[in-house]
């Protein structure tokens, strides 16, 4: 049983409140004192994929859960998911169109940088339907 | 950690708090509460920036810096001045008479601290350029006390990015003692630095040093107490020619912006006004700005020139800073026989360390159960925060309740709605036992 669980809607394009789940959390977590270094990685994997929710998705929703033992990240959107999730895993390529590259996002950095950041990482996704994505890290 | 006194120049004078909220709502490590009608501070989460002092109306938050009369306690003394005191004098067009009033007003020798930045910003040029491992973070400045403090206390992961250079005021005490005991065969003890200071945090700084063992300030002296001293003196002290070292650019550190021009960092980011800092800073943390070298992060808008005890205007002592520094030459740190400090010596000698202020337990498992606690109290208030229950926020006060320092009925909205209940239940006592 997670002791804290909160549920974080993301919407597509808002720019305005983009952000906000993720600093949440990590306000959350500096009062648990969670360690330095892994704080730093959950706030990488939780703002990377805000705003992936905000750029890429039709909107969703961050599922925030701490247990004892562990940080659990599941994002789940509603679209429009990706058709070629080998392609999406690799750095540099991207799918961000102009205007949003302009604000300095969409560098094709995101994905690899949470596998690369989080204990564990599964992304499941269905062209048309929509992406799933779980992170898990362990609590020492 | 085991450090478990707190020095602090910030403090607060209960005679004068009317028990308002307006510091309570601007203290950026939430370290203020009210109650039995008076503010009072959280000494382990104070990190000295002097914002309520900037805010109280009624002058209550008060830094408390050495008087004048600490020089009478050394047989030479020398002046430190910050480079923000140049900016505070209507009509000054020459440094150098500014550094013969600090003559005339008692001391024996004067060091500037820009000279002190110069150094500095040479081997923080250094760390940026030999940087091998960058770890999506950039170096992030150690001039603002006010600033590392923060980071310890709402960033402790961004620590290990703090560059390990000591600050302008620490360099040019050093150098400053050196020189004088070289030049006038004085011993070390007999030497007292005094660094004028625009700001509080500096003044801990000195008190509890956190990157040396010991500053090698011994007093730290308020602008604002001289500069009513210094103002009358600069028309009329003697002229002395060799009190002047600094250029441009170690002057410049006053303001903000200015250390990253000495520094001659290309990509670096500069930023003022410690809320614009936090939400910086907070960038840096999600990995936001990881093409940046480098970061300058200073609490007062307008940087020092914008400290709580400098006497002008942020932006008139600006723009007469910039005047008094069109004229100086820009220096880099002197090389060789005149270089005054090693390398090593500008190096920081112990790791800053975090400070668990905010941290809800040491125990994970304790802390999710207050978290868990806390989220049920907060659910069932206003949400307002008006501060009025002496929390700066309806969060805060929910943390309070859990930590045990503050009762749900602190929040005046609750203590209606009880108040309300109870006289609904009178009405139906009575009702029912009428006769």
């Amino acid at each position: 049983m997670p002791l804290i669980a909160e549920v974080f809607p993301v919407e597509k394009d808002d720019f305005v409140t983009a952000g906000e789940a993720s600093a949440k959390i990590k306000r959350t977590l500096k009062k648990l004192g969670v360690d330095s270094a892994l704080l730093r990685r959950i706030s990488v994997c939780s703002y990377e994929v805000e705003l992936n929710l905000v750029i890429h998705s039709l909107g969703g929703t961050i599922d925030f859960q701490v247990t004892q033992d562990s940080v659990m990240l599941l994002v789940k959107d509603r679209g429009p998911g990706i058709a070629n999730l080998e392609l999406a895993m690799r750095e540099g390529w991207s799918t961000a169109p102009e205007s949003v590259r302009m604000m300095g996002f969409g560098a094709g950095m995101g994905l690899p940088n949470m596998k690369r950041n989080a204990d564990e990482f599964d992304i499941k996704s269905e062209a048309g339907v929509g992406t799933e994505i779980l992170m898990k890290f362990r609590l020492k | 950690m085991g450090n478990t006194t707190y020095y602090h120049s910030v403090m607060l004078e209960k005679e004068k708090c009317k028990g308002c909220t307006t510091c309570l709502k601007h203290c950026p490590t939430e370290a203020i509460r009210v109650y039995g009608g008076s503010a009072h501070i959280i000494k382990e989460r104070c990190i000295d920036c002097g914002a309520c002092i900037q805010r109280c109306p009624y002058h209550a938050k008060v830094a408390v810096t050495d008087p004048l009369t600490r020089l009478s306690d050394y047989k030479i003394r020398v002046a430190l001045p910050a480079p923000t005191l140049y900016g505070q004098f209507k009509g000054l067009t020459d440094i150098g008479r500014l550094l013969d009033a600090l003559i005339a007003i008692g001391f024996d020798d004067v060091y500037e601290v820009a000279r002190g930045a110069e150094y500095v910003s040479q081997e923080i040029a250094q760390r940026v350029k030999n940087r091998k491992v960058h770890n999506g973070m950039p170096l992030i400045s150690s001039a603002c006390p006010a600033i590392v403090r923060l980071i310890q206390v709402r960033f402790p992961e961004l620590l290990d990015n703090v560059v390990d250079v000591i600050s302008p005021m620490e360099a040019a005490a050093l150098a400053a003692r050196k020189r004088v005991c070289r030049n006038m065969s004085a011993a070390p003890e007999d030497v007292g630095i005094f660094f004028l200071t625009p700001c509080p945090a500096k003044m801990t700084e000195v008190r509890a040093p956190q990157s040396i063992h010991k500053s090698n300030v011994d007093g730290v002296i308020s602008i604002m107490d001289v500069y009513g001293q210094l103002n009358a003196q600069i028309k009329t002290a003697r002229h002395f020619d060799n009190l002047q070292h600094a250029g441009s650019h170690g002057v410049a550190w006053a303001q903000t912006g200015g250390e990253m021009l000495a520094v001659g960092v290309e990509n670096a980011l500069a930023v003022d006004g410690i809320e614009n800092v936090i939400q910086v800073l907070e960038s840096i943390e999600n990995g936001d700005l990881s093409d940046l070298e480098y970061f300058e992060g200073l609490a007062c808008v307008g940087g020092c020139l914008g400290g709580p005890l400098t006497f002008e205007n942020t932006y008139v002592a600006k723009n007469r800073l910039r005047r008094l520094s069109e004229k100086l030459p820009r220096l880099e740190a002197p090389d060789g026989e005149e270089r005054e400090l090693t390398s090593e010596e500008l190096r920081t000698q112990l790791l800053f360390q975090p400070n668990p202020a905010m941290k809800l337990d040491d125990n994970l498992y304790v802390a999710l159960q207050k978290m868990e606690r806390i989220e049920q109290i907060y659910a069932n208030l206003p949400g307002l925060d008006c501060g009025s229950c002496g929390s700066p926020s309806c969060r805060a006060l929910a943390e309070d309740v859990v930590l045990g320092f503050a009762v749900e009925l602190d929040c005046i909205f609750k203590l209606k709605q009880k108040i309300q209940q109870m006289s609904k239940q009178m009405v139906d006592i009575s009702e029912t036992t009428r006769k």
